[in-house]
């Protein structure tokens, strides 16, 4: 402790962290609390933390938000900094940082997303799930997206939770999402939406889905909302399921029951709302009208073939159906950038070992490390972020530890010389603490935990005010 | 139903918070979630209350510790340096608190509510006999107990283990 007041003396490790999402804070969390002195830096593209905590997790999910809490008390910490507004490969380059610290480490996650590569697919009113998401929750990128919600029919291409946190938002009651802090310009959009069904594309079958049990049991719970399924897709789904194991077992019980119910029971006359689960359908090209707006989507249907249930191959049957609908989203994965030319890219991730990003070594040059999505690809929840993040942190300590470093470089003080002449400022913790409470105030008055603020230079005039 | 504990939960929060203590809280025993683990910084009052627990971290080093009737096996373990997260505070929203339930013990843990099984089936290396320790409240039924924490949740990619992609 006492160690750690004298930080800003020589002598200490100085690492920075670039991207303030769960990783980089998970990571920055394991090096505070292993290294007996270190100063970390954390810079961020945006002038707010928290990535896709903020930004991605659903607004009707506040209680995965709770995070947000842990990451704060370290942040408040003297010895570790948030720098944002600051972004990697526009105002300053990797080898800057690398002259600069001790060790980099890359946590910047995956903000692109996957396409299908179909024709119209750039059509009106074929929307990337990424970008639905950005705009419901307030990123700054997303706050423009025109999205038409004036058809009766949408479906959403992908299986994931990603698929189903979108479908929940066009689905649920809008006096639920009312107490959110979803932003208001896509609150108001949703309450005129006139989506009665939501159709959920999985190009196999239902063993084979991407989202877990808690979202699938949220999406059948929505109050005013019938699930309905396809009867022909479950075939054989019900002589494995005892197979299975548990968490694919519990998820294909929980689909198999909400198939039964749906058969037995009439709909209630107060739904008014369905959504379509449908299987073995590839997306084959979307269809348009003459201005250029979706009308449906061709899918190829598909079958599995093979002995064992587990190594099924999905392959095209030669059929063709249409599926009407004004509105299509794409959901089917992220992938990361290459904010650097000096970065390694294979599949959508940086190229790594344990964390170590594998390069040639430079006696000079800090070394390079990558954790949470950016290093294992788009998959996982913060679980799984939150152990690679630990394991990566617990290399650099090892390496850290082991090799003579040059402590005397000059960090942050360094770096802000050459973002300082771009005249770009720099939004710090206490910037962004300014912003939070401008928020919780703009929310209250709203009877929202918090609205958010979706222009950059608002954010900053806040901070700097 | 869950909807309504929410709300109940959300409003026994309000009351705990206003009072500062935990007083009287076995009426409130079946939502751990209420408390933000004051409750496991208090000694035990008397050895009527004690429940000793003991922690085996991922390798294997065990942490025998003195606990109460009415302690949340999250907070407890946070009071002792053991390394169980906790991302959402007890909301049952994640799984960082997974851990694994000595087998003679599991039986003596109230049921898990669906909203538990549910989120476990997201944590890697299930088992039979997990648990998200911030829903394990101490009873004395639960004298000698040992919860381990896995593997990984620590060294996910060490253990060989990779996510299957989509």
């Amino acid at each position: 402790m006492i160690r750690r007041l004298f930080s800003s003396s020589k002598n200490v490790p100085r690492v920075c962290v670039v991207g303030a999402g769960p990783a980089g804070f998970y990571a920055a969390t394991h090096l505070n609390k292993k290294l007996d002195s270190v100063i970390i830096d954390i810079i961020e593209k945006l002038p707010v933390p928290f990535g896709l905590v903020r930004y991605g997790v659903a607004p009707d999910h506040p209680e995965v938000k709770n995070v947000i809490n842990q990451f704060t008390k370290l942040a408040q910490q003297q010895n570790i900094n948030f720098y944002g507004n600051i972004t990697l490969g526009r105002d300053l380059s990797l080898n800057q940082l690398r002259q600069h610290y001790n060790a980099v480490l890359l946590t910047y996650g995956a903000e692109e997303d996957k396409t299908l590569n179909i024709e119209n697919e750039d059509a009106e009113n074929v929307i990337a799930a990424r970008s639905f998401v950005g705009w419901y929750n307030g990123h700054p990128r997303d706050r423009d997206l025109q999205v038409d919600l004036s058809g009766s029919i949408a479906a959403i291409l992908g299986q994931g939770n990603v698929a189903l946190d979108v479908a929940r938002i066009l689905l649920s009651p809008i006096d639920e999402l009312k107490k959110t802090d979803i932003t208001e310009h896509a609150l108001q959009k949703l309450a005129e939406s006139k989506i009665r069904e939501l159709y959920l594309v999985g190009r196999r079958g239902p063993l084979n889905v991407a989202f877990t049990i808690k979202e699938l049991r949220e999406q059948i719970k929505i109050k005013n909302c019938n699930t309905i399924w396809r009867e022909d897709d479950f075939v054989g789904v019900a002589d494995v399921v005892s197979n299975l194991a548990r968490p694919r077992k519990r998820l294909t019980e929980l689909m198999l029951k909400s198939l039964s119910d749906s058969l037995k029971e009439q709909p209630a006359e107060n739904v008014h709302k369905f959504f379509k689960p449908i299987f073995f359908r590839s997306p084959h090209q979307f269809l348009v009208d003459d201005q250029k707006h979706l009308c449906g989507i061709e899918l190829a249907c598909n079958k599995l073939i093979g002995d064992k249930m587990e190594e099924l191959k999905c392959v095209p049957t030669g059929d063709i159906e249409i599926l009407k609908c004004s509105l299509a989203f794409r959901s089917i994965g992220y992938k990361s950038v290459q904010v650097d030319k000096g970065l390694n890219f294979s599949n959508g991730l940086v190229i790594n070992d344990k964390g170590r990003v594998i390069e040639s070594e430079s006696e000079d040059l800090a070394k390079l490390y990558v954790a949470g999505w950016l290093g294992t690809g788009p998959v996982g929840v913060i679980l799984h972020t939150m152990g690679n993040a630990f394991q990566v942190a617990k290399v650099i300590c090892e390496d850290l530890q082991k090799n003579n470093h040059d402590y005397s470089r000059g960090g942050f003080e360094e770096i802000s010389k050459n973002i300082l002449k771009n005249n770009n400022p720099v939004v710090d913790w206490q910037g962004w603490t300014k912003i939070d409470k401008f928020e919780i105030e703009q929310g209250k008055k709203n009877g929202k935990p918090r609205e958010k603020i979706t222009s950059i230079e608002k954010m900053i005039q806040i901070a700097m005010a | 139903m869950i909807r309504t504990l929410k709300l109940l939960r959300v409003s026994c929060n309000a009351k705990i918070i206003k009072t500062q203590f935990p007083v009287k809280k076995r009426l409130f025993c079946v939502t751990p979630s209420l408390r933000h683990g004051e409750y496991e910084w208090q000694d035990p009052k008397s050895e009527d209350e004690v429940v000793n627990i003991v922690y085996i971290d991922k390798d294997g080093n065990k942490t025998k510790v003195r606990g109460k009737i009415g302690d949340n096996a999250l907070y407890l373990a946070h009071r002792y340096g053991i390394e169980m997260e906790g991302a959402c505070e007890a909301s049952l929203a994640c799984t960082t608190c997974h851990v694994y339930v000595h087998q003679d013990y599991m039986d003596k843990l109230t049921e898990p509510e669906e909203k538990e099984d549910d989120l476990l089936d997201m944590a890697p290396f299930l088992k039979e006999n997990s648990r998200l320790g911030c829903q394990i409240t101490l009873t004395k039924e639960m004298e000698g107990m040992e919860l381990s924490l896995p593997k990984a949740t620590r060294n996910f990619y060490v253990d060989g283990h990779k996510p299957a992609p989509h």
